[in-house]
């Protein structure tokens, strides 16, 4: 318990590395999945077919397979960008290639959550924005949008959550979130039960948090929706 | 230099192999696990009895809650913590030593993990049974553990077969954290291959490939399983039935 109490500043600060990675990332991610959302309903079907291969081999590969191709391999593509330029050397950053990873493969799921919930939107809706004189863009902004969101809040919630856990893979490239930081200070402390525990309790704490601020979300965008009483 | 040798795949071919293999056993054990013990927790954690569904829906939250990476790290390396559990080890425990061994400690902890995720899936398909097959069960004298077990745990089973596939999928690539406990598993085997010749792409890229394959296989799989079992819930063939 002392120990804990010794460490706390670190793990918190571990901690603060871990939301900072979730946040960016789902960031990185929702724009990912509106723009894949956006190609896979498109009419051109090149822009259909890349989305759909981008969107298999994000979620058919390892996130940690992933995050150490982009880790490892980027490094030696700067290497050769670095040599033909004659730069100094520039080392990857593990925040950098954590986020970039984490963003892309969750920009995946996010697509097929955006793309369910712009066509669980009527039609209809958008025909009578239109016979309103609205133009495409007001469409999309005060009509298709809106709506939208509250069909892909569940999805973004769930996403999230999983996201929010598997940020603690960027451990494994030497990002000092509170995963990294709890091994370290289980190591030298000869205490690691006690600091990994304290790193469950981070992560349902954050996981508790979400899922309150998710149920507000969702009253607000369902305002007006009446649901069906079983 | 070369950005991507195919002999640094070629020469390694096995150590990728035995990769894929500890890769499938951890996965499949795993799972195995995961499956059989998540039938009575499903049963407990559906208990009108809140002393008995309260520690089911404790451990599901828990497991469910935190990331699988800590799991393994908390079962593996945690474990040395306690002075017990080290003088079981020195006195030769059968039981406790297993906590010394990285492959055990990745199939329980895997294993915990993906049960956890199975009672609430399972759970879940079983709150979803129609009410009037339960009543039908009664009026035909079932008592409460006939209707579960002829009833209620088939039926669900059947009805949880497109959500748990996602489950057995998310599985194959979680087991890719075995590396983190010194297990060399496929994504081991590329970390190995990468060390050993600086070569992150044809390791990574070949690794994942694999996976991909994988994830396909089982995708098919669970296709068949849906053909098999889900046979009443496919949507009518074109035609079909427009004699009548």
């Amino acid at each position: 318990m002392d120990a804990l109490i010794e460490y706390s500043p670190s793990l918190l600060a571990g901690a603060w590395v871990t939301l900072k990675v979730a946040l960016m990332s789902v960031l990185l991610a929702l724009v990912t999945g509106l723009i894949g959302a956006a190609c896979k309903l498109s009419g051109f079907l090149p822009l259909r077919l890349w989305t759909m291969l981008y969107t298999t081999v994000m979620r058919g590969v390892p996130d940690l397979v992933m995050m150490l191709l982009v880790f490892y391999g980027g490094q030696v593509l700067l290497n050769v960008v670095i040599d033909h330029f004659h730069w100094d050397f520039i080392e990857i950053d593990p925040f950098v290639a954590g986020v970039l990873t984490i963003g892309l493969i969750f920009g995946a799921y996010f697509t097929e959550t955006f793309r369910g919930a712009f066509l669980a939107v009527s039609a209809g809706q958008l025909e009578a924005g239109r016979a309103y004189g609205m133009s495409g863009w007001q469409v999309f902004r005060r009509i298709l949008f809106p709506q939208m969101l509250r069909f892909a809040l569940p999805g973004i919630g769930n996403n999230w959550l999983v996201l929010l856990k598997s940020t603690a893979i960027v451990s494994m490239i030497g990002l000092s979130d509170m995963t990294r930081v709890a091994d370290q200070a289980g190591r030298s402390t000869h205490q690691p039960f006690t600091f990994y525990l304290a790193v469950c309790v981070l992560y349902l704490l954050m996981t508790a948090l979400s899922s309150y601020g998710l149920g507000v979300l969702m009253r607000r965008y369902s305002a007006g929706v009446r649901e069906t009483q079983v | 230099m070369e950005l991507f040798d195919l002999s640094v795949i070629t020469g390694s071919l096995p150590e990728f192999w035995r990769g894929l293999w500890m890769t499938l056993q951890l996965t499949g054990f795993a799972l195995l696990f995961g499956f059989f013990a998540a039938i009575p927790l499903a049963v407990l954690r559906l208990s009108p009895n809140r002393l008995v569904s309260t520690p089911v829906a404790a451990y599901t939250y828990f497991f469910r809650g935190t990331p699988m990476l800590v799991q393994l790290l908390l079962v593996y390396y945690g474990a040395s913590q306690w002075e017990w559990m080290r003088a079981a080890w020195e006195a030769g425990h059968p039981l406790w030593t297993l906590f010394r061994e990285p492959y055990f400690c990745a199939l329980f902890a895997f294993g915990l993990n993906t049960c956890a995720y199975t009672v609430e899936i399972l759970a879940g398909s079983m709150r979803n049974t129609p009410h009037g097959e339960l009543e039908a069960a009664k009026a035909m004298g079932m008592t409460r553990l006939k209707a579960l077990q002829r009833i209620v745990i088939p039926s669900a089973l059947r009805r949880m077969i497109p959500t748990y596939s996602n489950e057995v999928i998310l599985m194959l690539q979680g087991s890719a954290i075995a590396s983190a406990v010194t297990l060399v598993d496929l994504t081991g085997a590329a970390r190995n291959v990468y060390s050993r010749h600086f070569a992150p792409f044809e390791a990574f890229v070949f690794v994942g490939l694999i996976y991909l394959m994988l994830t396909f296989v089982l995708v098919g799989l669970f296709k068949l399983a849906e053909q098999r079992w889900l046979a009443h819930l496919a949507p009518r063939k074109a035609g079909a039935g427009r004699s009548s």
